[in-house]
């Protein structure tokens, strides 16, 4: 166990380099005046023209070689300076520590459903395997597998605000903007809904929930379908096992069979899917933020993406890492606490 | 014949083989189906009529309708066919050769090399698809090109894993033992007699991503970091509906059509990569035998 964790703790600092070069590699294709571009707040920055962007450049130290500039940018990372994001317009550490509880809040909503009904339905899917249920059940899930998340996204704006105007996008009314941003408002987490309830103000929070909830639907519809069929496919194997025959032959019930025998060992594959999904929604869910007009990490990383700031894009880089390491991490030992026959070594 | 018996068994796979018969039968006849005009420098750059703002209804001239711009829905949509089946393909073949490559490698020479690969791949997986490919494409500049490079640049790491795991597996049976008793050298051994096993996993893998990197380029569309503007591609036509949707007046579905025939044309081709790769999954995995 110790030794486990000890490697893991090596490797993580290597890949996390190499992640790193490669990114600002890429960035090195860019000419110095291009990279001096992404640090310049304004047009008044530059007025000084020709000398002052070749100052500035050497202020900077851009034309340095390449392993000078990256372990500058390394030096400063291990103080804590990730730089100044041209597209959040402020320091990447603040823009990413901003945004970070809007994203978890969004996929907080959704990953607990698709979670329970995703093993609840695959369950079902894999006892009644060619049945009805099965059938409608692998339907919705390829469905919701080749379906498109922007156009179920834009759908939903189309019906459940154009139409309705139940669920406006964004993540507060303008009213409750001001609400929470005013004095009496405290904002312990930046999390709407637990912040709103901290501060007893239900009206803040019913708006905070009506504004999730056409987000929160169409993650949760993309990810309940991927984690569905693996639940089913895990759920047929495990079914096929001798002692799911022996727990029958000595005469359990069906319903512990399938529950006890059945699902709790089919549980083990998807556990690792759905680790990997979380991981990718922290990491921002860029398409559904896009559309719902949703300030969270993606859409901060596909703005910094598109803008080429890369100030920006090595930041998200480093904290989608992180979220990456730290929930691999819990999945692998969660992994022995459902299946004693794992051990971690 | 063992295909076609489970093909006339399973209605949906069925229905996805047609379906994607279909798109191959648009995509070969999309000169006689929407012709170009004879202005065109390229068949794919959709023809407008007009610079209006505002979507047109389906009507003789223009079956489907216009988008924002007065693009023709319907030729963007047929061209589109074949732009999807670039990428696709495009994507899948390259990531499919250097998953394969780096693979085979990894698992044949084993030790320090297959360590330092796999590390590798650890890195590329520990970048987000979609985000990785938009600076790709941001810095590459717009185009069918530079997506496809974007797109398998962060693609091919699961046929890797997959093909070395096969390979793993493999190499270590009898007859392999036998062919290099007999001399065979290193290149031979992989190619001739450990790769071909590997070919069934790689090809589902490859079946199912098919669709799922159609969705990313129109994605990446969708998020205007892909084709140029005008350009025949089923996400492009999205975007364009997007300031749509929720309508004029008191009719919020007054611009369906802008958002319903691109976004059914995406589904269904992914739908079909999907359902084929669904069934041959189930033909080839004799662990899901019926």
């Amino acid at each position: 166990m110790l030794y486990y964790l000890l490697r893991r703790a090596v490797f993580i600092p290597v890949v996390l380099l190499a992640l790193t070069l490669m990114i600002f590699s890429l960035q090195m294709t860019l000419s110095p005046v291009q990279r001096l571009a992404a640090y310049a707040p304004g047009p008044e920055f530059l007025k000084g023209g020709n000398d002052q962007i070749a100052a500035l450049i050497e202020k900077y130290g851009l034309d340095e070689p390449f392993l000078v500039q990256y372990s500058d940018w390394l030096g400063n990372v291990l103080t804590g300076n990730l730089g100044w994001s041209e597209t959040a317009r402020a320091p990447v550490a603040d823009a990413l520590i901003d945004l970070f509880p809007a994203t978890a809040e969004l996929v907080f909503f959704a990953f607990i459903p698709s979670l329970i009904g995703a093993i609840w339905l695959g369950t079902k899917a894999g006892v009644y395997l060619n049945k009805g249920i099965d059938h409608a059940i692998r339907i919705f899930t390829i469905l919701g597998w080749s379906f498109p998340v922007f156009v179920f996204g834009l759908m939903m704006l189309m019906i459940f605000y154009g139409t309705l105007n139940w669920f406006p996008p964004g993540r507060l009314s303008q009213w409750a903007e001001v609400v929470v941003a005013g004095e009496a408002f405290t904002r312990y987490t930046g999390v709407n809904t637990l912040d709103a309830l901290l501060n007893g103000n239900l009206a803040v929070f019913f708006d905070a929930l009506r504004h999730l909830i056409a987000p929160v639907v169409t993650l949760t519809y993309v990810n309940l379908a991927s984690m569905t069929r693996v639940m089913r496919t895990s759920m047929l194997e495990t079914l096929r096992q001798d002692y799911i025959r022996t727990a029958r032959a000595k005469g359990l019930p069906e319903r512990v069979v399938q529950n006890k025998h059945g699902r709790s060992n089919a549980m083990l594959p998807v556990v690792t899917i759905a680790g990997m999904e979380l991981a990718y929604m922290m990491g921002g869910v860029v398409i559904t933020e896009t559309i719902f007009d949703y300030h969270g990490i993606g859409r901060f990383a596909a703005d910094a993406a598109s803008n080429l700031d890369f100030p920006g894009v090595l930041g998200f880089a480093l904290y989608f890492a992180l979220v990456l390491v730290v929930i691999n991490l819990v999945v692998d030992l969660l992994y022995p606490l459902l299946d004693p026959r794992v051990k971690l070594r | 014949m063992t295909v076609l018996r489970y093909l006339l068994r399973n209605p949906l796979s069925l229905f996805g083989m047609v379906v994607l018969i279909g798109f191959v039968v648009v995509a070969l006849f999309a000169p006689l189906l929407a012709v170009p005009e004879p202005y065109q420098i390229s068949p794919y750059d959709t023809p407008r009529a007009g610079f209006w703002a505002q979507p047109q209804p389906p009507s003789g001239e223009h079956p489907l309708g216009t988008t924002q711009g007065q693009f023709d829905i319907y030729y963007g949509l047929v061209w589109g066919t074949r732009t999807a089946f670039k990428i696709g393909l495009g994507v899948v073949l390259i990531s499919v050769f250097v998953g394969v490559l780096i693979g085979s490698i990894a698992a044949f020479y084993g030790g320090l090399v297959d360590e330092v690969l796999m590390r590798v791949v650890d890195v590329f997986m520990a970048v987000p698809l979609l985000i990785a490919a938009m600076v790709l494409t941001a810095l590459l500049g717009k185009g069918l090109v530079p997506m496809i490079i974007a797109l398998s640049t962060f693609g091919w790491m699961n046929y890797a894993r997959v093909v070395r795991s096969e390979i793993l597996r493999v190499k270590e049976l009898d007859f392999v033992h036998a062919a290099r008793a007999y001399g065979t050298g290193d290149l031979r051994l992989i190619l001739r007699h450990i790769l071909p096993n590997t070919f069934f996993p790689v090809l589902v893998l490859a079946t199912m991503a098919t669709g799922s990197m159609v969705l990313a380029a129109s994605a990446l569309s969708f998020l205007g970091v892909g084709t140029e503007e005008g350009y025949a591609d089923w996400g492009q036509f999205i975007a364009y509906s997007r300031n749509w949707i929720v309508g004029q007046g008191d009719d919020p579905f007054a611009y369906w059509y802008t958002l319903f025939f691109p976004g059914m044309a995406i589904f269904l081709f992914v739908l079909s990569w999907n359902l084929v790769g669904d069934a041959l999954r189930d033909i080839l995995d004799p662990r899901i035998a019926k």
